[in-house]
């Protein structure tokens, strides 16, 4: 029994990528061979570099509890609302950035430094919600972040997902009202293998349970229902296909970390987090559009000094080392990396020596695809009026997270402007924004 | 003697914990046997004749459709016909009842049926077997809290912030109560709005306490009237809350003579809110209207006082102003607060909504037929849920088969000439697939360990699968996140594996009789249904032609967990 196929194809179908059963199937002795992506990988190391025409993608550090801006890219030391923080020059005259980030400090030469950036929502799931879609939450309506924008935009194929989130907290990237296909493939450290990604039966044998579940099954479910079914519909044979690709795909190499040189390893960190930095450029090589690495720890309502340097520690080495590999293997033409969390923190110091929620001011850095290296855009007030009927008196160029994200679509490429129709035809702009001309290069 | 006296008094320790170890394993497992005498031999042995007697008294099943029910449902019938008949579509024949009792489940309870409810089905007149099976479902405790969980999310959102999962939980078991003891809808709607108390002690609170993060602490008006407006009223008037509708979209005031939409319709409403002040010791208590908004384009901010969007003259001139709003909410007059809720209510059942969104029912546009009639009996019957469940779950438009001998088209679902196919939510499929892979009902009353069992395993699968959080109806594509969790992920594989402790597959294999029942089990136990011939063939020889039968078994199952059928209500 078998199933006529439908004409149809779907991003997730691309007829040119498309195999036969038995080959999708194939992936034993996939680890030990040297693909076609990991010669590319290879190349590239030993030339030092990688394609140049390859699309856009963008990598998002994403530090999730709210980092505080004067512990990380603002410090203002000295002051009542200094804390315990001092400033150190940078590679860039003039500009200087926390002590706790002297890695980091060294390639502000490669990037943009944004100061100001304001915001309306100071809780942290709408926040999150906000600065990842651009849009602040909305009942009747769930936006798209950035990644799954990117991915909808241009939909160029690749074995593994291409809109990835690594080590994801609670509010995971997602496809909102483009879909659920656009939303963020979810891996853990990348220390640990790809969840479900190998099969726990012999191969003969499942190849056996798919063939039964597609020629027997299937077939009887589309029997007499819905004209077109599979291609209008379900898409479960297009997306297990696309599943069964994935698990037998070479680029699956490119999560796995532990092939790269260990001075490369330590130079990320040994976090989580900067082995997830370091699998982002690799994906990114292998055809991701956007990867986004999370780090959790900011939400430092008390003792904050402490709490805000031990999250420091982790993403100095990984921010810096991201910047420096790509800059070296020239990629960071192509690739942009965003680095912030949902808002800032108080200027002022609470009794439990923390720092509250503030989204008045706060900083995110960017890097990479036309961002203007060594800039500087927004300030905040070293000794800041905090009248509470006032909240931007204090910031200066004041940047809105819609600014922010009109200016990370066009460093992609992609028209800020245009307007994408919601599931009940609602007209809707990918960014309702204006992008910060500061920070792109002319 | 006094030799012996030691000896005894060890031989008795040990009996002791040998006694404490056997009830501890009894207890573990009873979750096998549930509180029934049923047995694993009989159910596998059992035919439609001779299976074990249901729970309930067949005896004391009424007729198919309750005579009260008949003019309604008659009603709705109707206005269906009437619509397929104008718009030139046929419709597809009445599904079979295994069909309609898996919708029923899925709708009620959010899962599929058990073997064991099957069998003790299959032991009543055919024809009486929808009946009983809802009759059972609506005393059955899964559903008070199933509904729970989908009004929760529907009245409170998904968002974590301040409400947290402490408050969540109390909400949501008070909802349980309300849906357990049958309470009236309009009640309900107005215990909502009016409560008043420690979010601790009166539940019902938390309705305004969600909104307490975005607020600085206190029940936010603006968030309050957006969701009372989609909840309570069917509109969407969100976008009055910035600026008066300029597109057309929002259309307001009296029935007969609409105006566009303001932002005075957003704010009079918000103001409502305004009273419920919060007291430290004494929670949320009423005052006075206090609210003052800036308009676009004005100047200077106005003293809102509180109103509503349409048909002011429902609304009681006296009384406390959350007590006046939900006078007005569920005044007999009000259509369409009680479509809104209608609305609602058809969506959990069918799991997609009747027209475009289940909270969009614009006061401009024509109200569906079904929906119209179907709200007006509500009122007329009191507002009482199990009623509109009844009548819904007896119409034609439940009861369509999802297949047809003509070409379906989505106009056909549309218009519901066929049942629609609808994508099952996360729990759902947790849900579907924990129970597929047991014979007995998993319910609040099974043991601890299959509890705990079944709750781990759904949090952990419902995470990964993705949680699509308040968006109840949506009906995206399958991603390959859930494919690869389907095929090679860690519930799957406990639930295919065979287990003699817990898994149907085992449980099948030791005690059906032959290879023919194994599969005719396992299709019923998964899927809900008999295999077809050609199916039966296919996995009777996988089955017979195996080295290793236990294997082959265990390949089915996993065949039958990752179908689309298993994944979509159908």
């Amino acid at each position: 029994m078998s199933v006529k196929q439908p004409l149809e194809f779907t991003p997730l179908c691309d007829p040119r990528v498309h195999l036969s059963r038995r080959t999708l199937l194939g992936a034993g002795g996939g680890g030990l061979m040297m693909s076609a992506i990991a010669r590319r990988l290879a190349l590239a190391n030993e030339l030092g570099h990688t394609d140049s025409a390859r699309p856009r993608s963008v990598i998002m550090l994403w530090l999730q509890g709210g980092p505080s801006q004067l512990e990380t890219f603002d410090p203002h030391p000295g002051g009542i609302h200094g804390g315990d923080v001092s400033a150190i020059n940078t590679s860039v005259k003039g500009l200087q950035i926390s002590d706790l980030l002297p890695q980091t400090a060294e390639q502000m030469h490669l990037a943009s430094l944004i100061r100001s950036v304001t915001s309306k929502e100071g809780d942290h799931e709408r926040a999150v919600y906000t600065v990842k879609t651009g849009y602040r939450p909305d009942p009747t309506l769930k936006h798209p972040s950035v990644g799954a924008v990117l991915c909808h935009a241009d939909q160029g194929g690749a074995d593994i997902p291409r809109h990835i989130s690594i080590v994801p907290n609670g509010f995971p990237a997602r496809g909102g009202y483009l879909g659920a296909q656009y939303d963020a493939f979810k891996i853990y450290d990348p220390a640990q293998p790809v969840p479900d990604i190998r099969r726990s039966v012999s191969e003969p044998r499942f190849e056996q349970r798919v063939a039964d579940l597609y020629d027997v099954v299937e077939s009887e479910f589309q029997r007499g229902r819905l004209r077109k079914l599979e291609a209008t519909r379900t898409l479960h044979r297009t997306v297990t296909d696309g599943a069964l690709r994935m698990m037998s795909s070479q680029q699956l190499g490119a999560f796995d970390v532990s092939s790269e040189p260990e001075e490369v390893l330590e130079a990320f960190g040994d976090s989580a987090f900067g082995r997830g930095a370091l699998a982002a450029s690799r994906l990114i090589e292998v055809g991701a559009r956007c990867v986004e690495v999370s780090l959790g720890g900011w939400d430092s309502h008390i003792t904050n000094h402490s709490l805000q340097s031990s999250a420091c520690e982790k993403l100095d080495p990984a921010l810096s080392a991201l910047l420096k590999r790509l800059s070296e293997r020239e990629l960071l033409d192509s690739t942009l990396v965003v680095c912030g969390g949902e808002f800032g923190r108080t200027p002022t110091i609470n009794p439990a020596e923390g720092r509250d929620h503030w989204p008045h001011g706060f900083s995110v850095l960017l890097a990479g695809c036309g961002i203007r290296k060594a800039g500087l855009y927004g300030e905040t007030a070293g000794d800041p009026s905090l009248d509470p009927e006032k909240p931007l008196a204090d910031v200066a160029n004041p940047v809105t997270v819609g600014d922010l994200h009109a200016t990370i679509l066009t460093a992609l490429g992609v028209d800020y402007e245009e307007e994408l129709e919601t599931p009940i035809g609602r007209p809707m702009k990918r960014s309702e924004g204006k992008p910060i001309a500061a920070v792109l290069d002319s | 003697m006094s030799k012996l006296r030691p000896i005894a008094r060890v031989s008795l320790r040990w009996s002791w914990f040998v006694l404490l170890v056997l009830l501890v394993f009894g207890y573990l497992v009873a979750g096998l046997s549930g509180n029934r005498d049923s047995k694993f031999a009989s159910l596998a042995d059992a035919t439609a004749n001779d299976s074990p007697a249901a729970d309930s008294d067949p005896t004391s099943v009424v007729n198919p459709i309750e005579e009260s029910l008949r003019p309604s449902v008659q009603g709705v019938n109707l206005e269906r016909q009437n619509r397929l008949a104008s718009l030139g579509l046929d419709h597809s024949e009445p599904a079979d009842w295994l069909t309609i009792c898996r919708r029923l489940s899925l709708a009620l309870v959010g899962n599929g049926l058990s073997l064991e409810e099957i069998r003790a089905l299959e032991q009543i007149e055919e024809s009486k077997r929808e009946r009983m099976h809802l009759e059972n479902l609506l005393k059955d405790q899964r559903f008070h809290h199933y509904w729970a969980e989908r009004w929760s999310r529907f009245l409170v959102g998904t968002d974590g912030g301040q409400f947290v999962v402490y408050r969540r939980r109390r909400f949501r078991i008070w909802l349980a109560e309300v849906f357990a003891s049958d309470q009236r809808y309009d009640r309900m709607v107005r215990e909502l709005l009016t409560a008043e108390g420690l979010w601790t002690d009166k539940p019902q609170v938390n309705f305004l306490t969600a909104t307490f993060d975005s607020n600085d602490g206190k029940a936010d008006p603006i968030r309050l009237a957006a969701r009372t407006s989609r909840v309570f009223l069917g509109l969407r008037i969100d976008c009055l809350q910035c600026h008066n509708d300029f597109l057309g979209n929002v259309n307001l005031g009296e029935e007969s003579d609409l105006r566009e939409g303001m932002q005075q319709d957003f704010h009079q409403l918000a103001a409502f809110f305004t009273s419920a002040k919060t007291n430290g010791l004494q929670g949320v208590r009423d005052g006075e209207v206090e609210y003052f908004y800036k308009y676009l384009n004005d100047d200077k901010q106005t003293d809102v006082q509180a109103g509503v969007p349409y048909s002011p003259e429902l609304l009681p001139e006296k009384g406390k102003p959350r007590a006046r709003l939900a006078a007005w909410v569920t005044h007999p007059e009000n259509i369409q607060a009680a479509r809104a809720a209608v609305s609602h209510v058809w969506a959990l059942m069918f799991g997609r909504s009747m027209g475009e969104a289940v909270d969009n029912l614009p006061l401009d546009e024509p109200c569906h037929p079904m929906l119209d009639a179907l709200a007006r009996d509500f009122i007329e019957h009191e507002f009482n849920l199990r009623r509109l469940i009844r009548v819904i779950a007896a119409s034609e438009a439940f009861r369509a088969d999802s297949r047809a001998d003509f070409e379906i088209s989505p106009e056909h679902e549309q218009n519901f000439a066929v049942f629609p196919l609808v994508r099952l939510r996360p729990e759902q499929v947790a849900g579907a697939i924990i129970q597929a892979a047991r014979i007995k009902t998993t319910d609040r009353e099974s043991s601890l360990f299959l509890q705990l069992q079944t709750m781990a395993g759904t949090n952990d699968f419902v995470t990964q699968y993705g949680d699509i959080g308040e968006d109840e109806f949506n009906s995206d594509s399958i991603t390959i996140t859930q494919r690869l969790l389907m095929m090679n992920g860690k519930l799957l594989r406990e639930l295919v594996e065979s287990n003699p402790l817990l898994n149907a597959s085992a449980h099948v294999r030791m005690f059906a009789k032959d290879s023919e029942q194994i599969v005719d089990l396992l299709y019923l136990s998964t899927l809900n249904r008999y295999p077809t011939p050609a199916e039966k063939k296919h996995f009777v020889s996988r089955i017979d032609c195996s080295d290793n039968p236990e294997k082959a078994v265990e390949d089915l199952v996993w065949v039958l967990l990752n179908s689309s059928e298993l994944a979509w209500n159908h």
